[in-house]
């Protein structure tokens, strides 16, 4: 499971070469954006209206808040098949608490308390016991979903509090979502960028060992990179929960999909150690856009996981290719 | 490998004393737990989950895992309609076809992994969503029914008393059981999994081994289809949906390890019985199907857990 990575070096070019080589995926997945919306848009120019677009930018923010934490779970080495689930659980115990009475910052707060606590014991179980992070979430997959529904019988929360739902306020036409979205991708991205902490997690993924001979303490850093992917999944499981009148208190299907594919798509490597949390915002943008083109371009909806899949097998392929081209470069 | 023989079958002989007690208290819990009739439908219900779990035996074996599983059982259900409903191929024909594209889907698994280096978690976690993808799209979702009475014999009747597909399940045990225990190919698998390094240069080959095991784990994935279609008389493209779940459970509870290079199929087979017995013992406890997932997802961690800690061997 743990893979060691022949790291390229780019020596002898340019800067703007290097920028090109450093961002590649995130400048394809820019471009497939921009390409996408223009056809689309041509073929359909109602797509380009101002509600499909807010539909697009904002439907989707939790799922690009959700994709920066399992970005940096991915660049840590690991990897969380139960974060859908787990959102599905927040959202529904945040809104529970709303229609309960509690006021709007216990019902905002809990599900960020409690995605830390759950995703900091799913890291304990994969660094200290040593359990594969694919076994321990697979097994949190089944245990939240299959509890949620235990609980709540699937039933629909509804009367949820307007103050519970400003969360989707609108601020110059714009929802709240996608402020914050941006905003922790730009907090998140320079945090891992230049912070001691951030790089940690790249060295822990990129090489295991190298890190631990470097004074990094590879079993912490691993329930730490779990704990603040809780923390973003509890802030997703808040935006997902205030996007409607009601809560479907049900795991929303394929959603650890589309989070792992977003960040896959955005140029995290799936071997670890490289990556940015802008590319995986953008793939998310990218994934909803997609969803959003199907239907106008009258393709039915149930061929979106389909695409998701090629999605990812195509990006998958394209990044081992790349690397195998970097190998045989380097010396 | 003396010291790890032995430990495996400590493990089987502790796995099995588990299966007793669990049948034990079952039957205590309740009088209708031990009646032939609820026996021989617990072998009916396991078919299809004994079957890929025998193949998922060689995957994880050689340090693979193939989460594409239940897509693949779910794209095989749809293609035996596809064939038989919407191109009017002969039954048995769509039958074998559907086996057929399951095979297809193992082998493009194999070569994703083999050729392009592809890690199989990543691999099989894309086409777990393609196989889907395209068993919903193919479909739109809807379902074929009406199939033939003779049809209805490999998932609902009897042969000599016992149904259809344990006998299945039976000879697919004793073939996996043979091979992955007493041929080269067999070793070959072992190889693999402990040293894949070493296995190269001794010269197993290494891919060719993979491909096969791949391509064996999506035939039986079809095979399942086939089976599950016949047992439900219809095909939706939701089916087998979470299968791999179950599956990778009866493997590693049956004592395979996750990190590769052990395991039996014995085990897998003690595996398989331990969580039908205990699925049954939910269900006649009246725990819904929901309540039973929770258990076995605890039950998976549960079981890496305790043989990590036994077995201080497995870790890296």
């Amino acid at each position: 499971m743990d893979a060691t990575i022949a790291s390229g070096t780019p020596a002898h070019r340019g800067p703007l070469a290097r920028f090109a080589s450093a961002y590649g995926q995130e400048l394809v997945v820019l471009g497939s954006l921009v390409v996408l919306m223009a056809v689309v848009g041509a073929v359909n120019p109602r797509f380009l209206s101002e509600t499909n677009l807010h539909s697009v930018f904002s439907g989707n923010a939790y799922i690009a808040v959700a994709a920066i934490g399992m970005s940096m779970v991915i660049i840590s080495g690991n990897i969380d098949v139960s974060v859908g689930a787990l959102i599905g659980v927040l959202g529904t115990i945040s809104g529970t608490l709303a229609v309960d009475g509690w006021p709007v910052w216990v019902a905002w707060g809990v599900p960020l308390v409690l995605g830390i606590a759950a995703n900091s014991v799913i890291g304990a179980l994969v660094a200290y016991a040593r359990i594969p992070a694919i076994v321990v979430t697979l097994g949190m997959l089944s245990i939240f979903r299959g509890g949620l529904i235990s609980a709540t019988g699937g039933k629909w929360i509804s009367n949820l509090p307007s103050a519970f739902r400003s969360a989707q306020e609108r601020f110059f036409g714009v929802p709240l979502p996608v402020y914050l979205a941006a905003l922790l991708t730009v907090v998140a991205a320079l945090w891992m960028r230049y912070s001691a902490l951030g790089r940690a997690i790249y060295a822990v993924g990129g090489n295991a060992e190298a890190a631990r001979a470097a004074g990094i303490r590879t079993r912490g850093m691993v329930v730490f990179v779990f704990g603040v992917h809780g923390l973003f999944a509890g802030v997703a499981s808040v935006l997902f929960a205030t996007q409607l009148q009601v809560i479907q208190s049900t795991v929303p299907p394929n959603l650890e999909l589309s989070v792992i594919t977003a960040s896959v798509i955005g140029g995290v490597s799936i071997l670890g150690g490289t990556g940015t949390v802008v590319g995986s915002t953008l793939a998310a943008l990218l994934f909803s856009t997609i969803a959003s083109a199907l239907i106008f371009l009258n393709v039915s909806a149930y061929w979106l996981r389909a695409v998701l899949g090629l999605l990812i097998l195509g990006t998958v392929l394209a990044d081992m290719a790349r690397r195998r081209r970097k190998g045989r470069l380097a010396p | 490998m003396r010291i790890s023989t032995r430990s495996l079958l400590r493990h089987e002989s502790i796995l099995a004393i588990l299966v007793i007690v669990a049948l034990a208290v079952l039957a205590h819990q309740s009088d209708r737990f031990f009646t032939t009739d609820n026996l021989l439908n617990q072998g009916r219900l396991a078919a299809e989950l004994g079957l890929v779990s025998l193949t998922m035996t060689f995957v994880i074996v050689t340090g693979g895992i193939d989460l594409s599983v239940g897509s693949i059982l779910g794209l095989g259900a749809i293609m035996v309609g596809v064939f038989w409903h919407n191109v009017g191929l002969p039954l048995p024909l769509a039958m074998l076809l559907a086996v057929a594209v399951g095979g297809l889907c193992g082998v493009i698994n194999g070569l994703i992994i083999t050729r392009f280096k592809v890690p199989p978690l990543i691999a099989t976690l894309a086409t777990l969503a393609l196989y889907r993808g395209l068993a919903e799209g193919i479909s739109q979702s809807r379902s074929v029914r009406g199939y033939p009475e003779w049809f209805f014999r490999l998932g609902q009747g009897d042969v000599a008393g016992v149904p259809t597909q344990v006998w299945v399940l039976l000879a697919a045990a004793l073939l996996a059981g043979v091979v992955l225990g007493r041929t080269t190919f067999g070793r070959a698998t072992y190889a693999v999994g402990a040293n894949e390094t070493a296995a190269r240069f001794s010269g197993v080959a290494v891919d060719r081994t993979k491909l096969l095991i791949y391509t064996a784990s999506g035939l039986a994935a079809g095979l399942a289809a086939v089976i599950f279609v016949s047992r439900v008389s219809t095909t939706r493209s939701d089916m087998g949906m979470g299968l791999e779940l179950d599956v990778i459970t009866a493997v590693v509870l049956g004592g395979t390890s996750i990190f590769g290079g052990r395991g039996t199929i014995t085990g897998t087979v003690l595996g398989l019985v331990l969580i039908q017995a205990v699925r049954n013992g939910l269900a006649l406890a009246g725990v819904k199907g929901d309540g039973t997932i929770v258990v076995i997802g605890a039950v998976l961690i549960l079981a890496i857990l305790v043989s990590n800690l036994v077995g201080r061997d497995g870790d890296g």
